[in-house]
């Protein structure tokens, strides 16, 4: 308190969370540089190089980060509308002007930097989604609601699925959590996951048999259940949408996924082993972390890392890099930070006095959460190889710069919770 | 509100439930399985080998046998190629553009990145000319590695031969070989490939992801450097076993010489032979299945692998055994009639020599003489059964080294065929005894021995009573080490004193004007031997001889063969005199010279079996074809052939 005058902007600001965002990044950059180093050419430090680029993204990051802290916190809430619309257009602007790499367009080049509206679209649908259930205190038990929050989130997916970016787009889905949060049922989240165990079932095991699981576990519930006449109609409900959802997997997988989509797929459940093909970045992947051992091969020492063997290892398969020169030890250190990420953030957010800032910070973890479990799982092949970024680590300044903005715009937020909004 | 708030705790939960999740998939492929650490390993790590150099084998004397001769693999890594005349390449290197195309695609199959083998084994004088152009073929490199070479082109067999190991070679050695390496296949280079083939060097090397080579793995502290074979000392005499084979030119049969002291092999001659060098370099194959197709079967090594009977080359062993037992004394004599009455068959004798003892039996090699010490050997009334009998008389002659390979460091060593009383009576039923067998007693019947063993024989006489296991290689390495069962005395157990008398018998064989053996007398040395007249069932007699020299002290056990050659003194007893007086005084007395040099002429085949119409008259055909009329197009297609040949020559 005695500082408010002296530091107005900073005041009540929480460096805990700024210092693990800074520890982050420089994990990040340290890994960045060893998977680019080349003991033949890197002796002099380059700016031209990529590790060089990313030490200016987390400069002009942390830039960024301070001047949001210096903006007023109602700016977001206001303006919320407004830049979830920006990034809208944004996202149909990049279908349009978009320039094509690895087969999505995802770009939209600006001088010599692109950028990936996508990675906007985040928080411009947290800030959206915060203001929507700060302004309206929707319960969501009701249809209508839950149909707005759903919208709101709807629309950036479809989008960023038409270019397509099926990765990014399936990020939006983290936005379950805060929902659940502010009051949707939990049964969301047991249908949610009802349907990733039913979709697995759906390639693992002969569809007859899934079936019959299905209406045995129907059956029991029934019988179980069998006085109350709305639990009797609604189990049959589930148990008919369980069994039609298996048809449309299987139809959705096999006439519009993409053949990469599919064949990632395959790898994932280990239906296919591809080591050339598909499968090459999830094998040589794992191959790198495996070989750290419990305490890794030491900074620059990774070969797999240092001789280039798995593919994008800078940007989405960074974590390999991390495995592989620093071992269990510094996988275990990088998680632990996240979680510790992670959960300040929620409890920060819970002593929030306004929903806003509550709703929103739920948003960031969210979403720092599904990058970070999706980004993990999939370098050690627990997951399909979706190309999204782990947060603050990766290579590239769009991914950066939205993360930064993401958190520190709630870090704002929390500075202001004396505040009204 | 509240039920709300606990639900923070749900979502923290889950939050931290996922990443143990990843923590324990971690912990599992990063500490728990080691799979992905040798995966790593194989990813980044190369061995590069690099070849040493076979180890050189000496004579006796210390004359170089086989030497190592540099020759060049031309490789090829396919993503470098560029274009380039391609023609050119096929002139030097001496291919055609098939061939070419060929190879290429063989390389391009293994690997587009790194090098493949597109030419094996370029001479020197071909690698000369390839060098010069070699930076106008771009992707194009050459890697040396030695190859045999054999100064005095001998002793193919003796020497046996190197070849590219097979799939078998490698399972069998555990992993020691790898495709493209060399194993010694026959002979000494098999016997002796641990010693011969030194240890491979190798270079670690680290490989990014695209297979360009990254520099050495841990600054070259595991690479280790080729080091060379080891050399060895082989027996042999080079000047007499080159004698040998020019005696043997033109003959079918074998030539061991001993020297009864140490057990070494002098001369291990084997005829029909091949030329070593034909078994190395680029024709290998072409020449290998030319030689496999050669009459009289020139990869056959006789030496240790030719079965003969021993003929009248066996009873000094009888003489010996009856000796012995105390059956007979020197001078005690028994009657030939021209022959031997064994039951109800006849054993004949080339002449009628009356009351004949031991020396005169041996020297005139009497068949009758024979029998009846064997008789007198297996009538003794100390055996209670025929049986017995014959098992007391197996027993010794296996003592003498016969029935049983002798252990020569020569691979695919054959025992030659002695029976048991057991295979007697599978044979023969209940009721045989020494008449049903008699024709041992002259070394017929159920008796095979290999040269080897007869020249051992020989060396036992010499020594008069043991045997020193022969071996072809007296010592290994620089620190000359000999084996410890090589200066080991094997005694037959017959007393000296009972070789005099034997001795005696074969000096006269030699020596005196009625022995068999007259033709192997030397000048000035007293040269004791027994001449063989082996039958044979596929056509004319084998003549042997066997013999040492000089009497006293004797330097050389020989043992000769010449198969289908008739009488053992016409050809194999002059053989075995030349051989041995080469070996003593270094040198053939004038006199003789024309001798041997009319012996070198000699042709002594064996008759062809008659071929079946159908070769036969495909044999014509052939000839036919060749006839002058379709010459005249016959060269145009060679042309190409032509052109290339002079760059075909490797040694």
């Amino acid at each position: 308190m005695s500082t408010q005058q002296g530091n107005r902007f900073f005041f009540n600001v929480d460096w805990v969370t700024i210092l693990i965002y800074i520890a982050i990044c420089a994990i990040g950059f340290i890994n960045i540089y060893a998977s680019i180093f080349n003991p033949d050419t890197s002796t002099v430090f380059n700016f031209e190089s990529n590790y060089g680029k990313q030490l200016i993204f987390i400069f002009t990051g942390l830039i960024l980060g301070f001047s949001i802290l210096l903006l007023d916190a109602k700016f977001f809430s206001v303006f919320a509308p407004i830049i979830y619309g920006l990034t809208i257009f944004l996202l149909l602007v990049v279908l349009v002007v978009g320039r094509k790499v690895a087969g999505n367009q995802a770009w939209i080049p600006i001088g010599s930097f692109r950028l990936q509206p996508s990675e906007f679209a985040k928080f411009g649908t947290a800030l959206l989604m915060a203001r929507y259930v700060s302004s309206f205190s929707p319960k969501f038990r009701d249809a209508k609601s839950i149909f707005f929050a759903g919208v709101i989130i709807i629309l950036p997916l479809i989008f960023i699925m038409l270019q397509p970016d099926t990765g990014s787009a399936l990020v939006f889905l983290s936005f379950m959590f805060p929902l659940y949060r502010e009051g949707l049922s939990g049964y969301w989240l047991l249908v949610f996951l009802g349907m990733i165990i039913l979709f697995i079932a759906d390639f693992l095991l002969p569809m007859p048999l899934v079936i019959t699981f299905i209406l045995l576990i129907g059956g029991f519930f029934l019988y179980q259940n069998r006085r109350r006449r709305t639990m009797v109609f609604s189990i049959g409900l589930a148990t008919v949408v369980a069994i039609a959802y298996l048809f449309v997997v299987k139809l959705t997988y096999t006439k519009v996924l993409e053949p990469h989509q599919r064949t990632r797929i395959e790898i994932m459940l280990g239906l296919k082993t591809d080591p050339k093909g598909a499968g090459y970045n999830v094998i040589q992947s794992k191959i790198a972390i495996g070989s750290g051992q419990a305490f890794g091969r030491g900074f620059l020492q990774g070969t797999q890392t240092k001789y280039g063997y798995v593919p994008e290892q800078s940007t989405d398969f960074i974590f390999s890099t991390i495995g592989e020169e620093w071992g269990f030890i510094g996988c275990t250190v990088v998680i632990g930070l996240y979680a510790f990420l992670l959960l300040r953030v929620i409890n920060l957010a819970e002593r929030q006095r306004s929903t806003f800032s509550r709703v929103y910070g739920y948003c960031v973890a969210s979403i720092i959460f599904f990058h970070v479990f999706i980004n993990i799982g999939m370098t050690i092949g627990i997951i399909p190889v979706i190309g999204i970024p782990l947060p603050f680590i990766s290579y590239g300044g769009s991914s950066l710069w939205s993360f930064t903005v993401l958190l520190f715009i709630f870090l704002k937020l929390d500075s202001n919770r004396m505040g009204f909004i | 509100m509240d039920s709300l708030f606990d639900r923070k705790y749900t979502i923290q939960g889950l939050f931290l439930v996922v990443c143990l999740i990843l923590l324990s998939k971690l912990f599992y492929i990063q500490v728990v399985d080691d799979r992905y650490f040798v995966s790593a390993e194989t990813n980044v790590l190369r061995k590069i080998y690099t070849f040493p150099a076979r180890g050189v084998i000496f004579d006796r004397k210390g004359k170089v046998l086989v030497q190592n001769e540099p020759v060049y693999d031309l490789l090829v890594i396919p993503n470098q190629v560029k274009a380039f005349d391609t023609l050119e390449l096929c002139n030097t290197i001496g291919i055609d553009m098939k061939g070419f195309y060929k190879r290429f695609h063989k390389a391009t199959i293994q690997s587009r990145y790194q090098p493949s083998i597109f030419e094996k084994q370029l001479s020197v004088q071909i690698y000369a000319s390839l060098q010069e152009k070699l930076s106008r073929f771009p992707g194009f490199l050459v890697q040396n590695r030695t190859i045999r070479h054999y100064p005095d082109s001998v002793a193919g067999q003796f020497f046996g031969y190197v070849k590219e190991v097979t799939q078998k070679d490698i399972d069998e050695n555990n992993g020691y070989y790898r495709p493209g390496d060399y194993i010694g296949k026959a002979g000494i280079e098999r016997k002796y490939n641990d010693i011969l083939r030194g240890e491979r060097g190798v270079i670690n090397m680290l490989y990014d992801a695209k297979n360009v080579p990254q520099g050495s793995y841990a600054e070259g502290k595991y690479d280790t450097l080729a080091r060379s074979g080891e050399k060895v000392i082989s027996s042999l005499d080079i000047e007499i076993q080159k004698l040998g084979e020019q005696l043997m030119k033109n003959k079918v049969g074998s030539i061991v010489a001993i020297e009864p002291a140490t057990g070494e092999v002098l001369a291990f001659v084997s005829s029909p032979g091949y030329d070593p060098n034909l078994m190395v370099g680029r024709n290998q194959g072409n020449n290998y299945m030319d030689i496999f197709g050669q009459p009289n079967r020139p990869f056959l090594v006789r030496p240790t692998s030719g079965y003969y009977s021993p003929g009248s080359a066996f009873k000094p062993v009888d003489a010996l055994i009856g000796l012995q037992e105390g059956v007979i004394d020197p001078e005690m004599t028994f009657n030939c009639p021209g022959g031997y009455w064994a039951g109800n068959h006849f054993v004949k004798c080339e002449h009628v020599d009356g009351t004949i003892s031991l020396r005169r039996g041996l020297a005139r090699s009497c068949n009758a003489y024979a029998c009846n010490v064997f008789a007198r050997i297996m009538t003794q009334k100390k055996f209670r059964s025929k049986k017995e009998a014959y098992d007391n008389w197996e027993q010794r002659v296996r003592k003498f080294g016969l029935g049983a390979p002798l252990d020569i460091d020569m691979p695919f060593e054959r025992k030659g065929t002695l029976f048991t009383s057991d295979e007697y009576t599978k044979r023969f039923g209940k009721y045989w005894g020494y008449t049903t067998v008699i024709s041992l007693a002259i070394g017929q019947g159920e008796m095979n021995t290999t040269p080897l063993q007869m020249a051992n024989l020989m060396a036992i006489i010499a020594n008069k009573g043991y045997y020193l296991r022969p071996h072809l290689i007296k010592a290994v390495g620089d620190k000359k080490i000999i084996k410890k069962e090589y200066v080991q005395k094997n005694y037959v157990g017959v007393d000296a004193k009972h070789f005099e008398p034997v001795i005696d018998g074969m000096e006269e064989a030699v020596n005196s004007p009625w022995g068999t053996a007259v033709l192997s007398r030397l000048p000035n040395i007293v040269m004791c031997g027994k001449t063989g007249t082996v039958q044979n069932p596929h056509g004319k007699n084998h003549s042997v001889f066997i013999g040492f020299a000089p009497r006293d002290n004797p330097k050389i056990a020989i043992a000769v063969i010449v198969e289908n050659a008739g009488y053992g003194s016409t050809y194999a007893a002059p053989i075995a005199s030349y051989i041995a007086e080469k070996y003593l005084t270094d040198s053939i007395s004038n006199g003789r010279k024309g001798q041997v040099e009319w012996m070198k002429e000699q042709v002594v085949l064996p008759e062809m079996p008659k071929p079946k119409v159908k070769i036969d008259s495909k044999a014509l055909d052939t000839t036919k074809k060749l006839a002058p009329p379709a010459i005249s197009v016959a060269p145009k297609i060679k042309q190409p052939a032509i052109t290339r040949k002079p760059l075909e020559i490797t040694k």
